[in-house]
């Protein structure tokens, strides 16, 4: 005995990742009051969860940079949340085995070309991504996703050009949160069209509401499409910054008022409703999906506090691939000074 | 063995690593149609098509950017940045991120890329066009730095470069493009990574590199008429550094000065001569002394931009006051 299949397996998938996402970055809000954390420097995308809109419309083998908030991007990829959670606590069967954090999460298997704490740092990265697919004919595409904050970095057009020039299989996806650490947009933006700024540059772009995963993935569809054909795009996804910049930044560059008015467009709420609304799911069916992510984030945060940290020794690898000259540490230099038995 | 120049070798170090490699391909601004600014890449377009020798806009921080990604995806870049000057633009894409993803990332992503270009003084090109950087990449875990001297070396040192797994900065001098030299493909002038004796000496030891190393051996042969043994090593690769040798040679000779083009203070020189003042302290006669450009800007005149690095009389003076202990003319 078999259900009916749902009108749009899809959104249900989609609604699944978003609400993954919500309590994956709520537990990385508990780890760090914990102290769990390794730092405070840890960017919740909590409001931007319908970037799972583009994430779904990507393949296996598709490649993707990250900014410094860029959990859910990661987990909308199928980032495993254990070794997430592990790495931003800093220890050692993390991503980056407590090498990285939050801000530099990585994944080579999964496409993910890393995180980056630089604004728009790793922007540049998906257009020689692209370079690859071109010249080797893969049919792959390389994404990056930065926030805002990046629309006033220069090496965005840059890219941006480059990409449009070389006609490469890439999409440059901002999600827009308003806020650019506590600058808000219209503070920082001499104009705000995004969309035509890119396509100023010979871009496909498009805009779509951060509250409609729908929406997005809509649209999301078409450009990735294009990307596949060597049409670059452009995507803004317009959303809302739920909480601080970091940890401790209490937001007060912004008013409740504003916060609570923000918080209405809440994608994963928003997603919820319309497949009630359409019939598509029923409530228990929804409340159970949140239960098991919920059960799900708290296996992870409790995994990540109770893995070992990295031993000490472990600092000197990795600067050079293995087997080539590496860094030595300090002790052995000053013992080759000092130690009485090495000198005449 | 062939008798070639120096900016020969580097174009054929270029053409046999793409043909052995079909995963190497060039980007910069001018190495397409133009064939590089001081003609290195001539000619590459035509034989490797415009999908591997790619002209790219004037868009530094970019094209080093989009090497990176083109290396972490499985291509082998080597990118030009057309003068080492230009690192100002591109700082956060060669120290930031190409030198730092391994490292990050757990060892999960390499960054195999070439990034060549060129440094030093010698055609009036001032202050934005004229300096000698290397300190900026030395000091930057994550980056492997080579700088070669002789024509030999321009092949070898970059055919090294891009059988390397991780980012290399090689760093050509302006001043040595025309030079003449012999070349052998097949052998190298000391294996990549380790230092090259050019010259055996007794009484000191002149550790150089790049356009500094001719100066220093004109030196040392002036010093040789007069009595004085200079030995001089050319490092060649300032990341990895082969302390070995130098520590022996130092210890050896119990005097040496650092001779480089770039400014003193923060420099190269400034390094050398603290790990080799560390490590020799108990062998050494006098201090380690460094002789570099002046701590100012190049400036564009020919004459002021000559006397504000060292010269082969500058070095033989140095070199014969710190044997001898007698003070040159213009030390008086």
């Amino acid at each position: 005995m078999t259900a009916a299949p749902l009108a749009n397996a899809g959104a249900l998938a989609r609604y699944r990742m978003m609400r993954r996402i919500r309590s994956f970055e709520e537990r990385v809000g508990e780890l760090f009051l914990k102290g769990g954390s390794a730092g405070s420097m840890l960017h919740l995308s909590i409001g931007e969860e319908a970037v799972v809109g583009l994430t779904d419309a990507m393949r296996d083998g598709d490649s993707f940079t990250t900014h410094h908030r860029g959990h859910g991007v990661f987990l909308g990829r199928g980032g495993d949340p254990n070794r997430m959670m592990a790495e931003i606590a800093g220890k050692e069967d993390g991503y980056c085995r407590g090498k990285g954090g939050s801000m530099h999460i990585a994944d080579r298997a999964l496409g993910h070309l890393g995180a980056n704490a630089i604004v728009g740092g790793g922007i540049p990265h998906v257009v020689g991504a692209g370079l690859t697919y071109r010249n080797r004919g893969t049919g792959q595409i390389s994404v990056a996703f930065f926030g805002d904050g990046a629309m006033s970095q220069g090496i965005l057009y840059e890219s941006m050009n480059m990409a449009a020039l070389w006609r490469l299989p890439v999409i440059f996806c901002c999600i827009n949160n308003q806020y650019g650490m506590g600058t808000r947009v219209d503070r920082s933006a001499g104009a705000r069209d995004f969309p035509a700024r890119a396509a100023a540059f010979g871009l496909a772009a498009a805009r779509a509401d951060g509250a409609q995963v729908e929406a997005v993935h809509d649209a999301a569809r078409d450009l990735v499409a294009g990307a596949r054909e060597g049409r670059p795009g452009f995507l803004e996804i317009d959303a809302y910054r739920f909480f601080g910049h970091a940890r401790m930044d209490k937001s007060p560059y912004r008013t409740p008022e504003e916060e609570a008015e923000g918080r209405l467009r809440d994608p994963v709420a928003t997603a919820r409703a319309r497949l009630l609304a359409e019939g598509q799911a029923a409530a228990p069916d929804l409340d159970r999906i949140d239960a098991e992510a919920g059960a799900e984030m708290d296996a992870a945060l409790a995994h990540a506090l109770a893995t070992p940290p990295p031993p000490l020794s472990t600092m000197f690898q990795d600067v050079y691939a293995p087997g080539t000259p590496a860094p030595r540490p300090q002790a052995a230099r000053l013992a080759a000074i000092l130690a009485e038995e090495l000198r005449a | 063995m062939t008798d070639t120049t120096y900016r020969e070798a580097i174009r054929q170090a270029l053409l046999d690593g793409m043909e052995a490699d079909r995963s190497v391909i060039l980007m910069g601004e001018e190495v397409g149609l133009y064939g590089g600014a001081y003609g290195v890449t001539k000619g590459l377009i035509d034989l490797f098509g415009a999908d591997r020798v790619i002209d790219t806009p004037i868009s530094e921080p970019a094209i080093i950017g989009a090497a990176i990604g083109a290396a972490m995806t499985g291509l082998r870049p080597v990118a030009e940045l057309m003068y080492v000057d230009f690192a100002g633009m591109a700082m956060d894409q060669i120290a930031n991120q190409a030198a730092k993803s391994r490292y990050m990332f757990g060892g999960q992503i390499g960054v195999p890329m070439v990034l060549r270009t060129q440094g030093g003084t010698g055609r009036s090109a001032a202050a934005q066009h004229s300096q000698s950087l290397e300190a900026w990449v030395m000091h930057t875990p994550g980056l492997r730095l080579v700088m070669p001297a002789t024509v030999n070396d321009a092949y070898h040192l970059l055919r090294g470069a891009m059988e390397q797994p991780d980012p290399v900065v090689v760093i050509e001098h302006k001043g040595l493009y025309t030079l003449k030299g012999a070349l052998d493909t097949a052998r190298p002038d000391a294996p990549w990574g380790q230092p090259a004796t050019r010259r055996a000496g007794r009484d000191l030891v002149i550790l150089t590199y790049s356009r500094m190393l001719h100066e220093s051996l004109a030196a040392a042969e002036r010093l040789a008429a007069a009595g004085v043994e200079a030995e001089v090593i050319d490092l060649r690769c300032l990341n990895p550094l082969d302390e070995g040798p130098l520590v022996d040679a130092v210890r050896r000779t119990g005097r040496a000065m650092v001779v480089t083009e770039a400014v003193v203070t923060g420099s190269v020189a400034s390094e050398l001569a603290a790990k080799l003042g560390e490590l020799c302290f108990d062998w050494l006669e006098e201090p380690i002394l460094r002789l570099g450009g002046e701590d100012i800007p190049i400036p564009v005149s020919p004459a002021l931009e000559r006397g504000s690095i060292p010269s082969a009389d500058l070095i033989h003076d140095t070199a014969l006051w710190l044997v001898t202990r007698k003070a040159p003319s213009w030390a008086a």
